[in-house]
Order: C-alpha cells, then structure tokens, then sequence
C-alpha cells in the first residue's frame, strides 16, 4: 500500500474535448468523457459509469463523508475521520491489498469537500439528477451541457429535535415545492390533532411522518427529523439501488417502514460476502461496525436510518474496548 | 401504474430475514415490531434496537398507562393504530433517572400542557420533563426512541432470529 498525508496539493485543469475538467488531488487524479469518470493514482486506474460516479459523489458531499467509509464502488472510496478524510483505492479490496496496487491519501475535509463539489458541479449536465431515482431524471451522459446546481445543492435536513416544532424543520407540502411522490400517491395525508396549553407550544408537537417522507424529493438520503440526545431518527425513501456501499465505523440500525429492501453485507475490510438481509415493513436489523452494505428497493419504500452521533464511538469499537456488533446474546 | 405502499399491522405483517452466507445471524439482532407487540403486555417496554445506552423501544397500547416522565426529549412513532398522549407538568422537585422514563405517582402530573391524538405514521415529541401517558381503545403500537432506563426489557433471544 502506498499512502500519503501530507498536505495535499489539488488542481483542476481545462476542459477536454468532451467539455468536462479534469481533477487533482494529491497523487489522484480524476476525469471523465461522454460516458465514464476515470480515477487514476501511483498504482493503477479505475473506470466507473459517469452516473453511478455522480450518485456517489452526490451522497459523499451531501453526507460530510457520513460514518465510516463511502464506497463508491468495490475500488475507490473515502473514510471520514471527522476533520480529515481518507481518499483510497483498493484500501477495502482484498485483490488490491495483496498485490500491493492500493493507494491512500489523507485529506484535510474542507480540501477534499472543495474538490468533490468543484467536480460534481462539472460533470453534472443540465437535466441530471444524482439524488433522483432514475425513472425520474434525465441522462447524465454526453458532452457537457449546462449545468444541475440546483439540484446538486439541495439544503439537507438536519433537525435540531423533531421536525414541525417551532423554529425547527418545516414540513413538506405542495406549496412549498414538495408534491407526492409517484410510488406514494396512497400514503395518508392525515396531520395528528395537536392541542397545546397556551405556553406550551414550542413542547406540544406531532407530525405525521409517512406523509413528510412520501414527499421527499431525494433518494437514499437520510436526514434527521429527530433527537435523543446523540440518538438520530434519520428516515430516507429508498428506490432502485444504494448509490454507494456503506462500510460502517459503527453500529447503526435499520427499521422498514414500508415495503421491502434487500440488502447485500459483507466484510468491511475485504468485500467477503457474509449475508442477505431482506427487510419487510415492521423489520429492524442491526448493521454491525464490521461490515459494508448496499440496498435494493424495488418499490420506493421508506426506511428509518437510526444513527448514535457520540464521536467517541469509532475509537471504543477501534480499540477492541466495544464489540463490533451492537448486542449480543 | 398505480403503486400499492406496504405497510404493516399487527393483523397483517410478513417478516423477512437474515439469510446467512458466512456469518450468525444474531450479529444483525433482527426481529419485527409487529410480532414483538403481538406478544408483547400492554404498556411492556421491549427494545428492539440497541446502540450503546440508546434503545428503540416498541410499546403495545391497550387500555390508559400510567404516568411517565424523562430526564430527555423521547419520541413516539405509532405504527399501528389510534393513540392519544396526554402531557402535563411535572410536580416540583420530583427526581428523574438520568436514563430513560419512569412511571410516576398520579400526584405528580400535574397541570396540562397538552394532548396529542395521533394515528399510523405520527412523530410526537414527549418533551423533557413532562408527564405523559398512552391511551388506546384498540390495540396499537409505538416506537419510542430514548435512552434505555429501569423499565426497558432486553428479550434478544426471545424476539431476534437465532438461526
């Protein structure tokens, strides 16, 4: 393995022929024509379809790097150390790591995040939607044409303890640009009856959470709609495929809401396939620290992502003083 | 087309599974809400999600609860069913546990703050350091989100796939 931390130089040249520019971080370098991003480092290159690239890259910014380890592929990836993170090739890949053809750099998070949102503003043409699921947005190849930075920038929802509350997250109507979604179209629109004592407003909330998440616009996105302490409610609406494979720096859990997921799990470290996961409305299931996961949702379906925040996890699973799984019996 | 939206009861839910290909199945701690509350007593307290002190924990309604109170925010997702929550104020220097609710002396909820009627798919917030009680004419189910306390129940073996 090759690894590097210092600081790392970034560039971004003129564009090609196809009107895209190219990318340097540290010793990686990034680009793409009609139909393909290329990474490419001291030792070796990888090809990615340019769409599947652009989903994963979307959902590494949007995330801050997320917990763990965003994959974009079997390949290349990032590991977020929460004030760096670890851009690398083949670092997660058994094949790579025992011929020695891997590569990491280390990278100061507002670098990398600068260089990531250059890139995905870039190559995103006008039209093309990362967050969408793919029956609902358009080509994301071709030469460049315009541009999607709308899209690309969406404010993500982060509440500071339950979305409706006065103050916090809003809800999601017609009005304020949030129609029901197609696969969606029979989920009750009912509001909870809400009474609170004059001075108790800001402490008397409910909302009816089916109907807020039956008009996200986004896919595969967990935002925060409530707070226990580090304790995080982050409930996301699910269709087609994961657009990257999750490797966890922690335990996190997830409860189907509706209809169905399959998940794909294997070893964190390798790739090793450990087990199938097929979750049905009313299911929960632990994904341990030690493993990576990618979904399949036939059907848009809603799924409640449950995360603990408290950044001393990592160290304690890291250090052997918590096992990877988050129970046991 | 028109879609159909799966949504799950406690008279309707099919459970999927762990199938392993080289791992225990109890690593993933799986299990469905709506069989643990079809098993469950009114007003039990049954984690089904564990991440260090936090829980998730499903609660069968059936009936009025007691009164109960945290020391932190909690919230309540109904995921089957009709609740109502009653919240009040709670009596002066009563002590909370640092973790969790707590049942509480009918004494010690004292002036209204508010009431919440909420069906399949409601979020109510059961603030800080108020009182608050359930109640359902029919059986229905919630998932709270909080910090494990005196009353949570940890049945893993009982609830989550083992094989």
């Amino acid at each position: 393995m090759t690894t590097a931390d210092a600081a790392v130089s970034t560039q971004a040249q003129e564009p090609n022929e196809f009107g895209y520019r190219s990318f340097t971080l540290g010793q990686f370098h990034f680009s793409r024509d009609e139909y393909f991003a290329y990474v490419s480092w001291p030792t070796g290159q990888h090809v990615i379809s340019a769409d599947a690239f652009l989903r994963a890259l979307q959902r590494d910014i949007a995330w801050e790097f997320f917990y763990g380890i965003v994959n974009f592929d079997g390949v290349v990836g990032t590991m977020n150390h929460y004030g760096s993170v670890d851009l690398f090739a083949g670092r997660y890949n058994d094949a790579y790591r025992k011929a020695e053809l891997d590569h990491v750099e280390t990278v100061e998070t507002p670098v990398i995040k600068s260089v990531f949102t250059t890139m995905l503003s870039d190559w995103t043409n006008d039209g093309f939607d990362p967050f969408a699921s793919p029956e609902e947005t358009g080509s994301a190849f071709g030469p460049k044409h315009g541009d999607n930075d709308a899209a690309i920038s969406r404010h993500r929802v982060t509440a500071e303890r339950m979305v409706s509350l006065p103050g916090d997250e809003p809800l999601r109507s017609d009005e304020n640009g949030h129609p029901v979604n197609r696969m969606f179209a029979d989920v009750r629109q009912d509001e909870p009856e809400v009474h609170a004592e004059p001075g108790f407003e800001s402490e008397v909330g409910s909302f009816n959470l089916f109907a807020y998440l039956s008009r996200s616009p986004v896919t595969w996105n967990p935002s925060v709609v409530s707070v226990c302490r580090d304790s995080l409610y982050c409930p996301t609406t699910e269709e087609y495929i994961l657009p990257i494979i999750h490797g966890n720096d922690r335990a996190e859990w997830f409860v189907q809401l509706t209809d169905e997921i399959i998940w794909d799990v294997e070893d964190r470290d390798t790739g090793r396939k450990r087990a199938k996961v097929v979750m049905k409305a009313g299911d929960v299931a632990a994904m341990p620290s030690d493993i990576r996961h990618q979904g399949y949702s036939p059907k848009r379906s809603m799924l409640l992502v449950w995360e603990n925040a408290s950044p001393e996890i990592p160290d304690l699973i890291s250090s052997g003083q918590f096992p990877t799984q988050p129970v046991e019996f | 087309m028109t879609y159909v939206t799966q949504m799950a009861s406690l008279d309707s839910y099919e459970k999927g599974r762990v199938e392993v290909i080289d791992d225990d199945p109890r690593n993933y701690a799986f299990s469905n809400i709506f069989e643990v509350a079809s098993g469950a007593r009114p007003f039990e307290q049954i984690a089904v999600a564990k991440n260090f002190e936090y829980v998730l924990e499903v609660v069968r309604v059936e009936g009025t609860s007691g009164w109960r109170a945290a020391a932190h925010d909690q919230s309540a997702l109904v995921l089957d069913g009709q609740v109502e929550f009653t919240l009040r104020t709670l009596r002066d220097g009563h002590r909370l546990p640092a973790s969790g609710s707590a049942g509480l002396p009918e004494d010690d909820a004292q002036t209204p703050v508010g009431r919440v009627l909420a069906r399949r798919g409601h979020l109510t917030l059961l603030p800080v350091g108020r009182a608050y009680r359930f109640a359902s004419q029919a059986p229905a189910v919630l998932l709270i989100q909080t910090v494990a306390g005196p009353d949570t129940q940890f049945r893993w073996t009982e609830i989550c796939q083992t094989a």
